[in-house]
């Protein structure tokens, strides 16, 4: 068996790479989609009233339970939620939906038009089945909006496939035994997904499509930022791999490795698969119970799982050594068995390959292998817990184990901290979906798409601030990426010099925020204040951190209180210290002429440094010692 | 063009997927997402597949030995239902073997006999429904069911259950039962109601009951008296309350096990009787400040015999109704009922009441109005006016009590 293969010598053409993005953005409107709450989020102590329910299987129309569904309920949870004075009864699952809200309506058809996209005419809710209990109601409420768009990238076109409407899900706070704990703060709050056809070709690209995506997005200023208001599920596929199904990236920054890492797994799932081919490999599905072996076990794991219930085991026949092979970064293949396991509410598994280790003896061991009829080629599948839920892991993972033999499985993974991924879930069946009756279809007309005006994207808002302003490539980003970036054109049109402007709205602010100071109440009026007393001369660019702060102190305050203020000094008192210094200088300012300016200036500047713009001060120098000079 | 596969082409754009019913006039399209589209205008279409049958599934019901037979009559509320994702449509289930399927936790109570009387919305239900659901309750306990489910929407299920509460004399429960969320969803309150009544219906209780959630959480169900119960939300899952009483009982879900709060008659208690004839010549008036008292004789005069007034307060009309209620009188049952829903009429304490009294108008006591009004229709059909009025104060099945409790939780 060949060693795994690291990212950088596949060639991704060859191995057939196909990947697709999904993005989720959650939209910044003033209501939820279907409700009137407004879209915060709450601390969970903050819950006032909390419910439970349990959520059945519905049958699809074959008759067969869907195998998503089917997985989630095995494992038959009851959910409690978590409700606040800022929900109300449509996130409980206890009233209708009110109409689909055309305040996040617009912002998704703005967002498709900027993807070339079109959109339907009618737009239809539908319930799309979830019984995980993220929704109250099992299914979660999407629309379709627009179809068939595209964007550019370095590496070609990638086609947009479908913008969907939908609400977001309710927060999973925890999960204790057979209970799950969601927030109802999140339910509801509109979300636009965004799914790519699979067209990306390599994992950079990958990158490079969310990163467009997002910056498309961002020039909305109609989303929600921050930690968790944007997530994307990542699709990949090799050939002779299988369609895997990534949830949850939330760093743009690990797409690539993600995708690499995917690659890799499903590169070493099929050396596996040969490898246990030409070993005839096949696995032994009895299911025997060995708790008496460890009895008088050392391993702590193992004694604190047999509190529960009972040990059972089963043996993968010559799977030995396959088990404990790494097949993505700190992943090997028992992991994914292992995913399964925990899945289940169980710790994890325990196999040979990785035995004795955890407390568990080489005696134990060998009277494992023993009572199973496990000889040096197996590999034996350990796990401890309650019976049945041991019992129903178990072969849940052998069924798992039996797959390696055909390949790598189609499934949903999660995406992990470090780029590799791990089981969730098999994917979901793609019909489940029925009309939501109780909202009325919405028309797309042609007054409702006049109505919307496309915002200029940032990327070209960068390209017009380097032009226009003569701004660098960094401090154009800086500002064109900003929320204030309308007020810096606002104050460059009344004569600030555009660097200026950029380092005091996207660098002076920030490094006060991190001081502690409460930049939220500063807002663009104060800005032009601040801007007004710089233009005229009664406060220095040097001075401005000090204003700033008066102003996030006191918000109230006018331009007159605050020139007062932070000058403390008018411009009378000024021409009275230089005419008083000019006098007592007088010497030396006939004997130097105006060579004797440098020295005077700096006497000035230290006494008002910081309160008066050093223009005025020199201009008022000047004219003082010309006076002086022609006085003769 | 209706369930066909079809190909659509819109200028460069080209959708495929099944002709779906359109509610607004615009060709509706379901794509093989799933998702439903609308499209207003399109160049070409293409029949690419011609309906398919949807394959049936053939749902076989267990028999469990030594468990009893419940007999289930649905009158239209949709306890179960089907989804087929291929075309988005709902379907409701009826059969004993559908109904088992969807809440197969049912058996673990009962075996179960199922019958579809009718499909109706709850809202158009009609006395002459109610009498056809009697006499069909009648026959299944005379046939040997040991406990009868009713399926019901649940706007007007609380006037049917209290109907029959009057016309059949059971010695078995009879037990309805409906749902606030439609059976379709992974989140519908049938299961947990079916489960409870299934529990209910093989009690030890002997009368007409409610059965539907207690709280919004799906923890437990009261079993209510029907004639004390009222739907008091239009949304919510435990929308159903006893009026001025204690709920006969709570059933634990998932277990089943009920626990008694309330006295009420056991199975076997009553003999099984049947008296089905209403008259339908009554009514039920709210009052409000202003309402002329023409409203009276306009239904007198229509030939209505049967008064159930849901008064103010203490169960008060304005004077200027006293003349026309001493008028009709003699040959009408006037009840009064009040609209504050809790707490007892008493007409003995203002003037107005008084003069009520005087007037021929029967205290309704503690009575919910609509149960009142159910009443009237049932002693007028089946007793002379003389008898009505003196059984009127009488309690019957439960309808009202002589003291007036403080049902809190804790007393």
């Amino acid at each position: 068996m060949k060693n795994a293969e690291t990212a950088t010598t596949i060639d991704y053409e060859q191995i057939g790479l196909k990947v697709g993005i999904e993005i989720h953005q959650q939209l910044d409107t003033f209501n939820k989609l279907f409700c009137g709450c407004p879209t915060v989020l709450r601390d969970n102590e903050e819950s006032c009233m909390e419910f439970s329910r349990f959520l059945k299987v519905t049958k699809s129309e074959m008759g067969e339970e869907d195998v998503a569904a089917r997985e989630e309920v095995a494992r038959s949870r009851k959910y409690v939620y978590l409700f606040y004075d800022t929900t109300c009864l449509v996130e409980a699952d206890e009233e209708p939906p009110s109409e689909l809200n055309l305040e996040a309506l617009k912002v998704a058809v703005e967002i498709a038009l900027l993807l070339h996209m079109r959109p339907v005419d009618e737009v239809h809710t539908m319930r799309k089945i979830v019984v995980d209990g993220s929704n109250t109601s099992g299914f979660q409420r999407t629309a379709l909006v627009a179809m068939d768009g595209y964007i550019e990238t370095e590496d070609g076109r990638v086609g947009i496939d479908t913008l969907c409407l939908e609400e977001e899900a309710a927060q999973k706070v925890e999960e204790k035994r057979g209970v799950v704990v969601y927030s109802l703060d999140r339910l509801g709050i509109p979300l636009v997904e965004i799914g790519t056809a699979p067209d990306i070709r390599t994992p950079h690209q990958a990158k490079q499509v969310a990163a467009k995506l997002g910056m498309i997005l961002r020039s909305t200023e109609k989303i929600k930022r921050g930690l968790g208001t944007i997530r994307q599920d990542v699709n990949v596929s090799i050939r002779d791999g299988a369609r895997v199904e990534i949830k949850g990236v939330q760093e743009l920054e690990l797409l690539d490795t993600i995708v690499e890492n995917e690659v890799m797994r499903q590169i070493n799932l099929l050396a596996i698969r040969d490898e246990l081919k030409k070993r005839g490999a096949w696995v032994d599905k009895t299911v025997y119970d060995v708790t008496d072996i460890f009895a008088d076990t050392q391993s702590k794991v193992l004694k604190k799982g047999l509190k529960q219930g009972r040990a059972l085991a089963s043996v993968l026949k010559r799977f030995s050594g396959l088990v404990g092979k790494e097949i993505q970064p700190e992943r090997r293949f028992g992991s994914e068995l292992a995913d399964i396991a925990k899945l289940f509410g169980l710790g994890g598994i325990f196999h040979t390959d990785e035995l004795p280790a955890y407390g568990i003896s080489i005696e134990e061991v060998a009277r494992l292998r023993d009572k199973v009829n496990a000889d040096e080629n197996d590999c034996i599948i350990l796990i401890v817990g309650e019976e049945n839920r041991a019992k129903n892991a178990l072969e849940r993972i052998l069924k798992r184990a039996e797959y390696a033999l055909e390949g790598v499985p189609e499934e949903t993974r999660k995406a992990l901290e470090n780029g590799s991924t791990a089981y969730l879930r098999p994917l979901p069946g793609a019909a489940r979906m029925y009309p939501e009756t109780d909202v009325p279809p919405v028309q797309i007309s042609g007054e409702f798409l006049k109505s919307i005006k496309l915002p200029e994207l940032i990327d070209d808002r960068i390209e017009r601030f380097k032009k226009e302003y003569g701004l660098n490539d960094e401090l154009a980003t800086v500002m064109a990426r900003s929320s204030r970036h309308r007020l810096f054109e606002e104050l460059v049109r009344d004569g600030h010099s555009p660097p200026l402007v950029v380092r005091i709205l996207e660098m002076v602010l920030p490094s006060l925020e991190k001081e502690g100071i409460n930049v939220i109440s500063i807002t663009d009026k104060h800005f032009k204040m601040v801007f007004n007393l710089l233009k005229s001369g009664k406060i220095a660019k040097e001075g401005i951190d000090e204003v700033l702060k008066v102003i996030a102190e006191r918000p109230d305050i006018t331009e007159s209180d605050l020139n007062e203020i932070v000058s403390g000094v008018d411009v009378t008192e000024i021409e009275k210290f230089i005419k008083k210094l000019v006098q007592s200088k007088e010497e030396f300012i006939r004997d130097r002429k105006e060579r004797a300016f440098s020295p005077l200036m700096g006497l000035v500047m230290k006494e008002f440094r910081g309160k008066v713009d050093g223009k005025v001060i020199s201009e008022l120098l000047r004219k003082e010692i010309q006076t002086l000079l022609n006085d003769r | 063009m209706l369930g066909k596969r079809v190909r659509v082409k819109r200028g460069e754009n080209v959708y495929e997927g099944i002709v779906m019913p359109s509610t607004t006039g615009t060709f509706v399209l379901k794509l093989d997402s799933g998702y439903n589209i609308g499209l207003s205008s399109y160049d070409e279409v293409e029949v690419v597949e011609e309906q398919q049958e949807s394959i049936k599934t053939k749902l076989e019901i267990p028999h469990v030995k030594g468990k009893p037979e419940v007999s289930i009559i649905s009158t239209g509320g949709t306890i179960a239902s089907k989804v087929d994702y291929r075309t988005g449509a709902v379907s409701s289930q009826f059969t004993a073997e559908e109904i088992v399927s969807e809440v197969p936790e049912i058996m673990n109570f009962c075996n179960v006999r199922a019958k579809l009387l009718y499909n109706i919305l709850s809202e158009n239900m009609k006395p002459d429904y109610w009498r056809e659901l009697a006499r069909n309750i009648y026959k299944d306990i005379q046939d040997g069911a040991y406990g009868i489910i009713v399926t019901h929407g649940t706007d007007t299920l609380a006037y049917t259950s209290s109907a029959i509460s009057f016309m059949v004399s059971t010695p078995v429960p009879v037990v309805f039962v409906g749902a606030q969320r439609s059976s379709d969803r992974p989140s519908s309150d049938n299961v947990v109601n079916l489960v409870c009544s299934a529990s209910t219906a093989v009690s030890d209780i002997g009368e007409v009951v409610v059965v539907m959630h207690g709280s919004t959480s799906d923890d437990f169900c009261y079993i209510h008296r029907a004639v004390r119960v009222r739907k008091n939300h239009t949304s919510r899952r435990d929308a159903f309350q006893t009026v001025n009483d204690f709920p006969i009982g709570v059933v634990s879900y998932p277990s089943g096990s009920i626990s008694y709060q309330n006295d009420f008659i056991s199975r076997g208690e009553r003999k099984l009787e049947l008296k089905d004839t209403l008259e339908e010549k009554c009514t039920l008036i709210k009052f409000f400040p202003g309402l002329d008292p023409d409203i009276i004789r306009f239904f007198y005069d229509r030939g209505y015999r049967g008064f159930v007034i849901e008064g103010t307060g203490l169960g008060h009309v304005s004077s200027d109704w006293i003349e026309v209620l001493r008028e009709i009188s003699d040959d009408s049952l006037i009840t009064m009922t009040s609209q504050c829903i809790n707490g007892r009429v008493c007409d003995r304490v203002y003037d107005t009441g008084r003069d009520l009294l005087k007037a021929g108008v029967i205290e309704g006591e503690d009575m919910l109005s609509e149960t009142a009004l159910i009443k009237t229709m049932w002693l007028l059909g089946n007793y002379e006016l003389d008898d009505a009025k003196k059984m009127m104060k009488k309690n019957l099945v439960g309808e009202f009590r002589t003291r007036t409790g403080w049902y809190s939780e804790k007393c």
